[in-house]
């Protein structure tokens, strides 16, 4: 099938303005009748359950964790990307657009660019409003850095906390909407099942997680703004909870998967240093701002201190190999480039996987004092994870599973190809392409939550009967039904490996050989060995305790579950895109430089996949993407 | 990842735990090994490595709340050795790191203990009336859209610092548990002199800084005796001059309330 992403035609600067006149809206006495449930509660799916709520919607929100503003975007450090051009320096909305297509390595739409991008200005307006506390300067005005792909400096940032910062203010909007009434908040409940009536998402079935209750709850509309998969690398930088069971679900039940093997590999994250680890920790990229990355030229250098090592003998090959860029090299540039050099034997730290990240120079030049105010708090959190002092020698830094730019395919109004369910910021597919740049997860969430849904759910639910499905409804039932049965089936194995277990072993198979290189061989083994962990996984899982009780045991066991089901379809995915792009590399497709070689003529196309069953192959279906505006070319960043 | 296994050497540790199978029933101590533990270790992975011991003898794992493990979601949340997060300034229990601890020490382990903190099961408890309390009036009431450009109120860099260093509180309760009345001044003070300090929020101040006291006090918080002990425990080093600016604004709020230019929720 040959998908329509429904964009708007005409010249893109006006599309935005255009189709939000050309939909329909929703008469304000009647947008209470309409129930809105959204599942998940960080930047996308609060700012969303917010504006719903004060549009007049009856919206429900639900999140697995204990209180909203836990959701993972409160970990996000570095900052949101405008196109504010407050420092003067040749920034436009036109350019954030162009940055952000090139950035992803044109796979992605150019009018939900441009729109992410128009918008990205009211999104800082918003947040300031709200009493979100950026950085300022003496004057009192917004100050701005730079981030990786991209030459001005368009990056609002919180000290290193802006994520938590704007996700606080998308949570204080949210808990204003909960006290009046019009949101009403369900947290420690987790999303196990979509409800599809006649083709339509109509409810979701969910787990109380403290009485282990399993509901449904009915709705005119459902919204999943749910987060990435990247866990299914079992070591990443995502929190434990994070997992691909409320979208994987919805794609069991019709929704397509959208590119599932565009996955960003995050160039500076602390290295691993045991196997009984149970996360990676980024360290923001804000740090190659004022950090030099390099690694010894010598191999026999790599275990001395390097303190040692004389500048001669240094390698600082992201300036080498990327005069213009340097040090802020888009992400996958800068990851494979770490893996490069690793590979070559001159990695440094445990196992010589590591490179340092050095801010010798850069405290030369402005003193302690001044990388301290800047980075204080990631000084402090590197010390204390590795007992060592950035000071006074340089990070160790390595890549690590960080951002699923792949998610359930929308259209441009956010909306699956099931209707009545809308996808929103890292669980949706949309903007990023094969490769997201540095700052523009918040930008796209917050946009998606502020600024698109509130239009476009209107022109779905106008056509629509409010209520038209209760809880009565045997797809409800039906939907119970298969709940508990998976749910009273992972307790009934009581095999003798844990869930951790299992998600361990498939991590691993999946950074070996669906990591940051991939090939046909790789791929190819990796597709013939999951169904094998996940056929183990039936028989021999031990999950203790029971069902109507709070048992985390049995939750993480369900989120494990659906990697074993996931992981294939982002290995097929990554075989059949017979390229590399972004993200994506494919060793079979590279220059003579290691650069990552695109097939324009045969791959400009999102990869929308549909389900058919759990060991069957599914069938891809395709959206050609057009570039009007924006030329496709080979990227550089030399 | 690489398969590299540390090669520093081993430890193990007595854990005495809280075990509470619900709100209602009866919690005792239990105690339990951890062994094969390395420096590198953080507080959370030696628990992981006794629950997977745990669940392989069939038996109930240890329930404790945690998230991001980097130290800023605020769902980690235990008492170690009697204190919240276990004693190392600035930092979340997921961060602290077993090189802290010295081979065969006895750890004891116990959820936060507050009246308006219900236990859930053995570590994990209900904090719920945190979120209460900024329900009540713990944001600035703008619309989404319709708002002025970012730079159209210049707000001075000190105002913005104050505001970023209260607003740094990850809502852990630790505050909580760590307070002998149960108090959550810390973290109600935080978000009140947040926006008490910058242009966007000093329009609603008095009715933020009653309505917010009014929910303390309805979801069970008891009150500040200056003991400090919030911001000693605080991962985040909340300060408690916050709680003498909540004072400060309630004060200012009752004049207010006097001089009739403003009415107090509930009246």
């Amino acid at each position: 099938m040959i998908l329509d992403g429904k964009a708007p035609t005409g010249p893109i600067e006006q599309s935005w303005d255009k189709h939000r006149f050309d939909m329909k809206l929703v008469n304000p006495p009647n947008k209470r009748k309409f129930k809105i449930l959204v599942v998940g509660t960080g930047l996308a799916g609060a700012s969303a359950a917010a504006s719903l709520g004060e549009l007049g919607y009856n919206v429900e929100s639900f999140c697995y964790q204990d209180s909203p503003r836990r959701a993972h975007s409160i970990a996000a450090q570095g900052g949101i990307n405008a196109a504010k051009n407050y420092p003067n320096d040749g920034d436009s909305i036109w350019r954030l657009f162009y940055d952000t297509i090139k950035g992803g390595d044109f796979r992605s739409r150019e009018a939900d660019v441009w729109r992410l991008s128009q918008v990205s200005n009211n999104i800082i307006d918003q947040c300031v409003a709200q009493g979100v506390p950026f950085a300022r300067d003496y004057a009192g005005y917004l100050d701005t850095r730079s981030f990786g792909g991209a030459q001005v400096s368009r990056t609002f940032y919180a000290r290193g906390q802006t994520g938590q910062q704007l996700l606080l203010g998308a949570y204080s909007a949210l808990s204003r909407q909960i006290k009046a009434g019009s949101v009403k908040l369900f947290p420690r409940t987790e999303m196990l099942d979509l409800v599809v009536v006649d083709g339509e998402a109509k409810g979701i079935t969910v787990r109380d997680l403290v009485t282990g209750e399993i509901r449904v709850h009915t709705g005119d509309a459902v919204v999943l703004a749910s987060g990435g998969y990247m866990n299914v690398f079992y070591l990443s930088t995502n929190a434990m909870g994070c997992s691909v069971t409320a979208i994987w679900k919805a794609h069991k039940k019709g929704a397509f998967f959208g590119n599932p093997c565009f996955t960003q590999i995050h160039p500076t994250c602390i290295p691993q240093a045991g196997d009984y680890q149970s996360k990676l920790t980024l360290m923001s990229e804000s740090l190659r701002n004022d950090g030099r990355i390099w690694v010894p030229k010598k191999k026999e250098d790599c275990g001395k201190p390097a303190n040692q090592i004389p500048e001669e003998d240094r390698d600082y090959y992201l300036e080498r190999k990327y005069p213009t860029f340097g040090n802020l090299a888009p992400r996958d540039i800068s990851s494979r480039a770490a893996k490069e050099q690793c590979d070559e034997g001159r990695g440094v730290g445990p196992g010589g996987r590591g490179v340092y990240l050095d801010f010798r120079d850069s405290i030369k030049r402005f003193g302690e004092n001044v990388i301290r105010e800047r980075y204080g708090n990631l000084f402090e959190m590197y010390e204390r994870i590795t007992d060592e002092n950035g000071y006074k020698v340089p990070m160790r830094i390595y890549p690590a599973p960080h951002y699923a730019m792949g998610g359930l395919w929308v259209d441009y109004n956010l909306m699956s190809n099931l209707p009545g369910l809308f996808v929103l910021g890292e669980a949706n597919f949309s903007v990023h392409g094969a490769n997201r740049l540095g700052a523009s997860a918040l930008m796209q969430g917050l946009a998606d939550g502020y600024f698109v849904i509130p239009y476009t759910i209107a022109d779905y639910l106008k056509d629509t009967k409010p209520g038209k499905v209760k809880a009565d409804h045997p797809e409800c039932a039906k939907s119970i039904d298969d709940v508990r049965g998976s749910t009273k089936k992972l307790l009934s194995i009581n095999g003798n490996r844990t869930p951790f277990e299992f998600i361990r072993e498939l991590g691993i198979l999946m950074w070996n050989n669906c990591g940051m290189a991939r090939s046909k061989e790789s791929l190819t083994e990796a597709i013939a060995k999951i169904p094998a962990i996940r056929e183990e996984f039936r028989k021999n899982v031990k999950v203790s305790g029971t069902g109507a009780e709070f048992n985390q045991q049995l939750e993480n066991a369900g989120r494990t579950a659906d990697f074993l089901e996931f992981a294939e379809l982002i290995c097929r995915d990554a075989l059949h895109r017979d390229e590399s792009c972004g993200g994506h590399f494919r060793v079979e497709h590279q220059y003579a430089d290691g650069e990552a070689k695109r097939n324009d003529a045969d791959f400009a196309y999102a990869a929308a996949w549909e389900f058919k069953g759990v060991d069957k192959e599914p069938e891809l279906h395709k959206e050609p993407l057009k570039f009007e505006n924006i030329h496709l070319a080979v990227r550089s960043y030399k | 990842m690489s398969a590299q296994t540390s090669e520093h050497k081993t430890m193990s540790v007595k854990l005495i735990v809280w075990r509470q199978k619900g709100p209602n029933e009866p919690g005792r101590f239990e105690t339990h090994v951890a062994k094969g533990i390395t420096e590198h270790h953080s507080f959370l992975e030696m628990l992981d490595v006794v629950n997977e011991d745990l669940i392989k003898q069939g038996k109930d794992p240890i329930a404790f709340d945690h998230d991001c493990r980097e130290g800023i979601c605020g769902t980690c949340s235990a008492v170690v050795n009697g204190v919240p997060h276990g004693g190392q300034k600035r930092t979340t229990l997921c961060q602290l790191h077993m090189r802290k601890f010295k081979d065969g020490d006895a750890i004891y382990l116990e959820p936060w203990r507050a009246r308006a903190f219900p236990i859930i099961r053995d570590l994990v408890v209900n904090r719920g009336a945190l979120d209460k309390l900024i329900q009540a009036a713990g944001y600035v009431s703008c619309h989404t859209g319709g708002v002025p450009d970012a730079n159209a109120i210049p707000i001075s860099k000190p105002d913005s610092d104050y505001a970023m260093d209260a607003a740094e509180c990850i809502g852990c309760g630790a505050c909580v548990a760590a307070c002998p009345n149960g108090a959550a001044m810390l973290f109600a003070g935080a978000k009140v002199a947040q926006f008490a300090a910058l242009p966007q929020g000093q329009v609603e101040a008095p009715e933020r800084v009653a309505a917010m006291i009014q929910a303390m006090q309805e979801c069970g918080f008891g009150n500040c005796t200056n003991h400090y002990e919030c911001q000693a425990v605080c991962p985040k080093d909340v300060d408690v001059k916050f709680i003498a600016r909540l004072n400060r604004e309630f004060h200012k709020a009752l004049f207010k309330a006097k001089a009739g230019t403003f009415t107090p929720i509930g009246e």
